[in-house]
């Protein structure tokens, strides 16, 4: 799968499942960026065919409605849609 | 010159052809006009890689027949502005919004998931007609609710502009 880094401060595995053309993705980027986290992410709408498919497993194991943005952190647990309170809460802790 | 792009150019039209048919229609733009041009933005790019205008908050199958319901304005906008104020992206946007006396929330999703989705492409959501008890079958928008009594739907929707394929027999 494609996946783009962002450098920041270590926090655990961070990544962020997105769509290149929604907002509401761009905004939950943004955020990570403005909180400095290090994080990864992906376009899913730009994979193609089985990687895709793979993507959006993934996504529905920690969201089974299969919506974006989904934020997955350290492999614990996920966070849908921009959820601006809860994302800082997370990283500013 | 004005220094602009000829895609900026076009945005701009589609921005406003898109806000004066809302209004027409009695909806409303999302008032943060960066915010609203992005997601025409994306719907600009759906048109181009799928061939229609798909939700750009949404992932597209690019089949238009399984994303008929996600194709905007989506079946899922009006309950999403009852309950929410906003559709699922946020471009449109309840009185309240568009008046800046509320904040966008964010909307969880409606859709029903991939799984539920595969046979038969978009849900359905009317059970077979009955036996019609008028002279003419009543066709229903599957977006705004429009009713209309003809032999066929309309080729587009005169409240909400959509397509002849988003309707479905209702009586």
């Amino acid at each position: 799968m494609v996946t783009e880094h962002v450098a920041g401060k270590n926090r655990g595995t961070v990544m962020l499942y997105a769509l290149s053309t929604c907002g509401w993705c761009a905004r939950t980027k943004d955020l990570l960026k403005e909180l400095g986290v290090a994080f990864d992410f992906t376009f899913v709408d730009l994979l193609e065919g089985k990687e895709q498919d793979e993507a959006m497993d993934q996504v529905e194991k920690w969201n089974p409605k299969g919506s974006f943005p989904t934020l997955v952190i350290d492999n614990r647990k996920s966070i849908v849609g921009f959820q601006e309170r809860e994302i800082r809460e997370e990283f500013c802790a | 010159m004005n220094g602009k792009s000829t895609s900026e150019t076009d945005l701009d039209r589609v921005y406003l052809s898109l806000k004066n048919e809302a209004e027409d229609g009695g909806y409303r733009f999302n008032p943060d006009v960066e915010f609203t041009k992005n997601l025409i933005r994306g719907l600009l790019k759906n048109e181009q890689r799928y061939g229609y205008r798909a939700c750009p908050c949404r992932l597209a199958s690019g089949k238009r027949a399984d994303d008929l319901d996600i194709i905007c304005p989506c079946d899922y906008r009006d309950p999403d502005l009852d309950d929410f104020g906003a559709c699922y992206c946020a471009l449109y946007v309840s009185a309240a919004i568009a008046l800046g006396e509320k904040q966008v929330v964010p909307v969880p999703e409606r859709r029903p998931p991939r799984s539920l989705r595969k046979s038969g492409g978009a849900v359905q959501m009317v059970s077979a007609v009955q036996a019609p008890v008028f002279s003419l079958p009543v066709w229903r928008c599957k977006v705004c609710g429009y009713l209309c009594a003809r032999e066929q739907p309309p080729g587009i929707c005169p409240i909400c502009k959509v397509t002849k394929d988003r309707f479905e027999r209702f009586a």
